[in-house]
């Protein structure tokens, strides 16, 4: 499968009389947006606001952050089974727009939502600092219970996005980017000598809050399956969880994968980068059982040299993470984890849930439960009321003089498990 | 600024004295001097430290008297009053080795003066001190002198001012056990599928995270009579008396609660909910019972199945809760339900 990707770079976010993309800038009248919010009768009201790079700007609680696209050429539309129907997407033609976000936060609805700060230490550590965002803060009505909630404002999301997505059609891309992936046969032919590799991303199915879904379905009701590396980047995979901010993967970040990204860039070269292949990370022992046995067993039908292997969220799922490894390099698969560590405050215990020896390759995204101190910052977008219950802070977390005491497990996408940041720990 | 004051400790080999055959020489004090690897030391320090004194001990004599030496030597850098002591470096030799890491240990930790040593990795001593004092990593010969100083300054001088010290990876020194966040080059991602090329070409990678010897818990041998057994309920999933009277925090639990069953029957919304922060709330907060079965095991009692519910439960939260914090709630709750007589505990999890 081929996909272009056009992006489109954002420079400004303006609220204008008009919404429109123009000369790089995206403009909002926030009315044109609202009624796209509220046509859901479980929300009560919204606001929008922008926070941009640099200010004196914190944003909480966060729930999802969503890049704008849209499809302009081949089957499909953005955010299939949700927006668009379920056609398969991954080929064609898709513009982004680059260098900014939306971001969905305001009254909490678990305890996993997450802070972004636009300036300070908190900034160093999530990628939302360095993104344009426009941020859309909702109220739910009265005596809405929480998943309810989690599922209307998910879904608003993508409709705002789809819609701001929408303005950027017709507009001529600043740069072009090409993702190209064969058949079985044809790869083997091409690339006679190269390894040949996967991608096994296990999405976040606990359940309760915590869910991913594929082309609109909850994806632990799936059995793993094998994707085109480019189905993510139309919004294929969505996030619908309230994981720990820190490692929990917002829809963004499904979109710009990294791994699938990194990956791209060596496939032809290096390797054959041959497909996803997607997992669920469910509770009952059966479920854990079946998937990972599924995986490694796709992973040996594709006679993969090599994969690697992402993780969302912590502690019940790294036994699923464990058990994927030891199976998928069982089958004589070369296995390299990405994860993140729970290493206590101190950094002096035990990172994961389970261990193996077969996981002798791993990259971490730092230790969650390392402490920071947040400064006092001049605006917030959404609200503090939550800040103390959220996960990763707790009754000492807002001080007296303002700042902040916080694990960075409180900080969106501080400790990726896809590899977006550059944090790690020894 | 004043020059940060280093005594430095070395063997009788490289205090110029001779080798195996002056190994059991006493230790010595020499005031004002600076010895063999230390003159290295004195120049790479450049004017902001300098060592004011070297203490000299045959590596035998040390590790033969390890008491007696180690006092002697701990009562002159008490008075000497350093900023940092310095031991070694020691290379691969073994004995070398176990007297620096011994010493800087003991410096550090009764005297409370910064320390550190620097070896190869193999070297005995790493294992037994790379937790209690800064090791460096060295060659496993004294032909890696020149690469060891310039290590060992560096790190010296950054340590004894008090800059930030990074992850052991960044600072050259032997890991401590203790994980420390820093930020790489390359995103994670990127450093994924370069550990994978290495994997694939069979050449050698470095883990960023060694996988620990894992602490596996084998079952008791079941109850063979209930009917007659004392039975506890201990929950992970965070149900507490409602407003969570102890702040047991919804992940990363610093703490367990105790609250008792007295004259409980069901767990209602009214009186019981749940504290913690990884899963939806709703059904746990509309009745506990789904996550603390109080309420079967009342039932169970009545009908005599279990001879008695345990008049309290115990409770913390599991999300993000580190392995050490667990293991010590685990610890302390064990001990109180021992004393209390009870014969088995239900542990229910989210």
């Amino acid at each position: 499968m081929r996909l272009e990707i056009g992006k489109i770079n954002i420079t400004d976010i303006r609220f204008a009389e008009e919404s429109k993309v123009e000369g790089g800038v995206l403009y909002v009248n926030a009315e044109d947006f609202k009624p796209v919010v509220l046509e859901d009768e479980k929300i009560k009201d919204v606001y929008f606001d922008i926070a941009k790079p640099g200010e004196s700007v914190r944003i909480t609680p966060v729930k999802d952050v969503i890049e704008p696209r849209v499809k302009v050429e081949g089957k499909g539309g953005v955010f299939p089974g949700w927006i668009s129907k379920v056609d398969t997407v991954g080929s064609g033609k898709t513009l982004a727009l680059k260098g900014m976000a939306l971001v969905t936060a305001g009254k909490i609805v678990g305890f996993q939502e997450g802070v972004i700060d636009m300036t300070g230490p908190g900034a160093d550590y999530t990628p939302f600092s360095k993104t344009l965002n426009l941020v859309m803060v909702c109220e739910p009505v009265e005596g809405l219970k929480q998943h309810d909630y989690e599922a209307a404002v998910r879904k608003a999301g993508f409709r705002v996005a789809a819609k701001i997505g929408e303005l950027a059609r017709g507009i001529e891309p600043d740069e072009t980017c090409v993702y190209e992936t064969c058949g079985i046969k044809e790869g083997i032919e091409k690339y006679p000598d190269l390894p040949r590799v996967g991608y096994v991303s296990m999405l976040q199915t606990q359940g309760l809050l915590h869910d991913t879904y594929v082309y609109g379905v909850d994806a632990k009701q799936i059995i793993p399956t094998i994707m085109s590396p480019t189905e993510a980047m139309d919004g294929a995979i969505v996030s619908g969880n309230c994981v720990s901010a820190c490692d929990k993967n917002p829809t963004y970040i499904h979109q710009n994968n990294p791994v699938i990204e990194d990956l791209f860039a060596q496939h032809g070269k290096t390797i054959n980068f041959v497909c996803q292949i997607i997992t669920n990370e469910n509770v009952y022992l059966a479920d854990k059982e079946r998937s990972s046995n599924m995986t490694a067993k796709l992973c040996r039908m594709l006679d993969l040299d090599g994969i690697i292997l992402t993780q969302e969220g912590f502690g019940n799922p790294d036994t699923d993470l464990i058990m994927n490894c030891k199976k998928i390099e069982a089958e004589g698969v070369k296995t390299v984890i990405v994860t993140d560590e729970y290493a206590g405050r101190d950094g002096k215990s035990q990172s994961l849930a389970d261990a193996d020896v077969a996981a002798d390759a791993v990259v971490t995204g730092g230790n969650a439960n390392e402490v920071i101190i947040l400064p006092k910052l001049d605006k917030v977008i959404g609200t503090l009321d939550y800040i103390n219950k959220i996960a990763g802070a707790s009754d000492k977390t807002l001080r007296e003089d303002g700042t902040l005491e916080v694990e960075i497990q409180v900080i969106t996408a501080a400790t990726n498990e896809m590899g977006f940041g550059t944090l790690s720990a020894r | 600024m004043a020059k940060i004051k280093v005594v430095h400790y070395i063997n009788q080999f490289f205090a110029g004295i001779g080798g195996e055959e002056k190994a059991d020489i006493p230790a010595e004090l020499h005031k004002g001097e600076v010895i063999g690897p230390g003159m290295a030391f004195n120049t790479g320090f450049k004017d902001e430290a300098e060592i004011i004194a070297t203490i000299v001990c045959g590596d035998s004599y040390f590790n033969e008297n390890i008491e007696a030496v180690k006092a002697e030597i701990l009562g002159w850098v008490k008075d000497l009053a350093p900023d940092l002591f310095i031991a070694g470096p020691a290379f691969n030799a073994g004995r070398y080795g176990v007297a620096c890491g011994t010493i800087a240990a003991a410096v550090q930790e009764e005297l409370g003066i910064k320390s550190m040593t620097g070896m190869y990795v193999e070297n005995p001593g790493a294992d037994m001190y790379k937790d209690k004092t800064y090791i460096l990593q060295t060659k496993d010969s004294a032909a890696g002198m020149r690469d060891a100083v310039k290590k060992m300054t560096a790190f010296a001088l950054k340590y004894a001012k008090g800059e930030k010290i990074g992850a052991s990876c960044q600072d050259g020194y032997m890991n401590q056990g203790v994980r420390v966040n820093f930020f790489e080059k390359e995103r994670g991602s990127k450093r994924a599928v370069d550990m994978l090329l290495k994997k694939l070409a069979d050449e050698p990678f470095t883990t960023e995270y060694p996988m620990p010897d894992f602490d596996r818990v084998e079952p008791n041998p079941a109850v063979k009579d209930m009917a007659h057994a004392k039975i506890a309920l201990v929950t992970s999933g965070g149900i507490v008396v409602k407003g969570n009277p102890d702040h047991i925090e919804s992940s990363s639990a610093s703490r367990f609660g105790e609250y008792s069953l007295e004259g409980v029957y069901d767990l209602d919304e009214n009186t019981f909910e749940t504290a913690h922060g990884g899963y939806d709330p709703v059904y746990a907060n509309q009745d506990a019972d789904r996550v603390l079965p109080v309420d079967v095991l009342r039932d169970l009692e009545k009908e005599g199945v279990i001879g008695k519910l345990h008049e309290k439960y115990y409770a913390t939260v599991g999300n993000g809760t580190s392995v050490a914090n667990a293991k010590g709630f685990g610890a302390e709750i064990g001990k109180r339900l021992v004393a209390d007589g009870v014969d088995a505990v239900i542990l229910t999890s989210t």
